[in-house]
């Protein structure tokens, strides 16, 4: 190269190839296009890039064209994409559609103890997590506690039916201003409050009577000290 | 007619748009396979990773985000593809199957110039520079990209792309005085 050419010169020189490629910025194109046209050393550098140019594009057109083939390819994969997507989509649809077909499958009957077994499992799990976010206080009856067993008052012992409700219990409880002191023993027996004071022994015989009428309600009942 | 551009093709393909992608194809296939050829050497893997590169826009199509012209971006996926397929093989393989690819226009520079034909002897020394000069002059003359997209496609910054460009037809220089042209100039 000549030695004593300009850094600005040699610069210009590097941008050759992308101007003749016209991928040169507008500013750029322009200081190049002055410079050829002041610089007849670099015009003929500039010829030299253009056979480069001509040859390098003879040289890629010479290497022909792709077949059919790779088009082909391609399209075979884009319906294999699709079909596994269509696939992938079935799945899942047949995940739900199997989960429903079980559900269909079962008679009313076994749907209903699913249901109410479902419905246990999420009480205990419920009643765990009850006691473990409540600490101490694991379980307790219902019970009067300002109306500990032992204190002054009048009291009886008394099973409820099996069959009789949460809501009969309490209406009865209501109905003879009762209240549950203790219970439930093991053989199912509470101790409940009819009075805070000490009634006479027949009277507490008369509510004895009265409480052992409700059959639907009371299993058992008989006065107690 | 105004044709459909590049980006509006990549967004309809995003969509799953098929058409668009055989457009895409069709207007790109030529310059990207090329591109690979030069690098494999191997007209049949060339096709195999032409195809995988489209594959790859139609995945990648949604992520696109138009910071360089589709043209460049499909020319980057295509060089990953085939730098990435050239160290899977062996290269006794490789070496065979370019030397078989390489067009031969005259046995050798030196007998070219015996014919007087300068555009042969000029190609033969295009055929025998090193991949990434090889590369480069492709990339400036043939694919038409601007320095900032030779910088993105073989990832390296812009100056060294201009260095590198400088260097490469230094060379090429130098084949042509070996072989008996001189072009003083370079």
């Amino acid at each position: 190269m000549t030695q004593n050419r300009t850094l600005e010169q040699e610069e210009i020189e590097m941008l050759l190839p992308w101007y003749a490629a016209g991928t040169l910025s507008r500013e750029d194109a322009d200081r190049v296009q002055a410079a050829l046209e002041n610089d007849q050393e670099l015009a003929r550098r500039y010829e030299l890039v253009r056979e480069e140019q001509a040859e390098t594009t003879r040289l890629n057109e010479m290497l022909g064209a792709p077949s059919h083939r790779p088009m082909q390819r391609l399209m075979d994969a884009l319906n294999a994409e699709s079909a596994d997507r269509r696939i992938g989509l079935q799945r899942r649809w047949d995940v739900v559609g199997q989960v429903g077909g079980f559900l269909l499958s079962l008679s009313p009957r076994t749907l209903a103890w699913s249901a109410a077994a479902v419905l246990a499992v999420l009480v205990i799990q419920t009643a765990a997590l009850t006691s473990s976010y409540f600490g101490e206080r694991r379980f307790q009856t219902v019970v009067d506690e300002g109306r500990a067993p032992g204190r002054a008052g009048s009291f009886v012992i008394i099973r409820f039916n099996p069959s009789a409700t949460a809501a009969d219990i309490g209406k009865f409880l209501r109905t003879h201003e009762a209240s549950v002191v203790d219970g439930p023993k093991a053989d199912g027996l509470y101790r409940i409050r009819l009075s805070t004071s000490r009634l006479p022994r027949d009277e507490l015989d008369k509510l004895v009577t009265r409480m052992e009428q409700e059959k639907t309600i009371v299993g058992f009942v008989a006065p107690a000290e | 007619m105004q044709s459909t551009s590049d980006e509006v093709l990549i967004s309809r393909i995003a969509t799953g748009d098929r058409l668009a992608m055989q457009v895409l194809f069709a207007r790109h296939q030529v310059r990207v396979y090329r591109f690979i050829l030069r690098i494999v050497g191997n007209p049949s893997m060339a096709e195999d990773l032409l195809s995988d590169v489209f594959l790859d826009a139609w995945r990648q199509a949604a992520t696109f985000e138009a910071r360089s012209r589709v043209s460049t971006w499909l020319l980057a996926i295509a060089r990953f593809k085939a730098l990435s397929a050239l160290r899977r093989r062996p290269e006794q393989e490789l070496d065979d199957e370019v030397a078989a690819t390489i067009e031969d226009p005259a046995d050798s520079p030196e007998m070219a110039v015996e014919k007087k034909d300068k555009s042969e002897i000029l190609r033969k020394c295009l055929t025998m520079l090193s991949p990434e000069h090889r590369e480069i002059l492709d990339l400036v003359y043939y694919q038409e990209r601007s320095v900032e997209e030779v910088a993105q496609i073989v990832g390296i910054p812009e100056n060294t792309v201009k260095t590198r460009m400088f260097y490469a037809r230094k060379k090429l220089a130098q084949m042509l005085q070996a072989a008996g042209i001189d072009r003083t100039s370079l």
